[in-house]
């Protein structure tokens, strides 16, 4: 059992980070402010049942998630499994491939290619369940297993939803590359 | 366009389209050491699937990167004072 009086020196650690994902999730300074209180709070209540030695990061974020989908349970969207399906795997890297052929140095300007905002605006337009699964593998390094718990669906709902969100993300990037010229448009897309 | 299973002919097991499609399982870690060795193994000789590797390698770090961002000021104190009120 978990002593309520290290409370905040155990937890102290992972705001940032629990910021950050709530800040995604809500699209919202005051609503991510609000659902990190909220979720120390409910961490604080119920630390005595939390079970010491265990993962506590991923504790406290499936505490995020389940107080992120209470409160917009309503007007939560449920993606459909089979959404975006038909779109193309690596559809980024194919397309800037068409166009140029990419070499290392391609692969180096990635970082500078989209801007924080282009990056911010393509995850934030993620499905919400896609973008959970997204946040939690790529930015804050989560296994599936523990994505898996934080979520509470199978691993292999998590794998689906990160080939998903990746495809779609992908997708997203792709038009800002091509509003920036650095890509060709899509024929069909634009028609 | 080039497909990733061009190069199979001059590519060890496990094949391009293998190692493709455990491309992201690969850079997620999660991968057993078995796997991960026959993916490594793969990418020393093929330069076209390291090429995409390194492509989403750097894809997820962007991501990782340009997502995360620093705490408002006060918040902290703000979280904390709320929990030593229910102290009181």
């Amino acid at each position: 059992m978990a002593d309520q009086a290290t409370f905040v020196e155990d937890t102290e650690p992972f705001m940032r980070s629990l910021y950050s994902t709530a800040l995604r999730l809500t699209n919202n300074a005051a609503d991510a402010e609000d659902l990190v209180q909220e979720t120390y709070l409910r961490a604080y209540r119920s630390y005595a049942s939390f079970q010491e030695g265990t993962n506590l990061r991923a504790w406290l974020f499936r505490i995020l998630t389940n107080a992120h989908i209470n409160r917009y349970r309503a007007k939560k969207r449920r993606p459909e499994e089979s959404e975006f399906d038909d779109l193309e795997d690596f559809y980024l890297y194919r397309k800037l491939q068409d166009r140029s052929g990419l070499g290392r140095s391609a692969e180096d300007e990635l970082m500078d290619m989209f801007s924080e905002a282009e990056v911010v605006a393509a995850v934030e337009a993620l499905p919400e369940a896609y973008r959970s699964a997204v946040l939690l593998a790529d930015v804050e390094g989560f296994a599936y297993k523990e994505i898996a718990e934080i979520l509470d669906v199978p691993i292999g709902t998590v794998m689906s939803r990160l080939h998903r969100g990746r495809k779609a993300l992908q997708r997203e990037l792709y038009e800002f590359a091509v509003s920036r010229g650095l890509a060709d448009p899509d024929p069909v897309a634009t028609a | 366009m080039t497909e990733s299973t061009s190069s199979s002919a001059e590519c060890s097991e496990p094949s391009c389209r293998e190692a493709v499609d455990e491309l992201f399982t690969f850079l997620d870690g999660q991968l057993t050491d078995d796997r991960r060795t026959a993916i490594q193994g793969h990418l020393d000789d093929c330069s076209h699937c390291l090429e995409q590797f390194d492509f989403h390698a750097e894809l997820k770090q962007v991501v990782s990167e340009k997502c995360r961002t620093e705490l408002p000021d006060g918040l902290k104190d703000r979280v904390f004072a709320a929990l030593r009120a229910l102290d009181d």
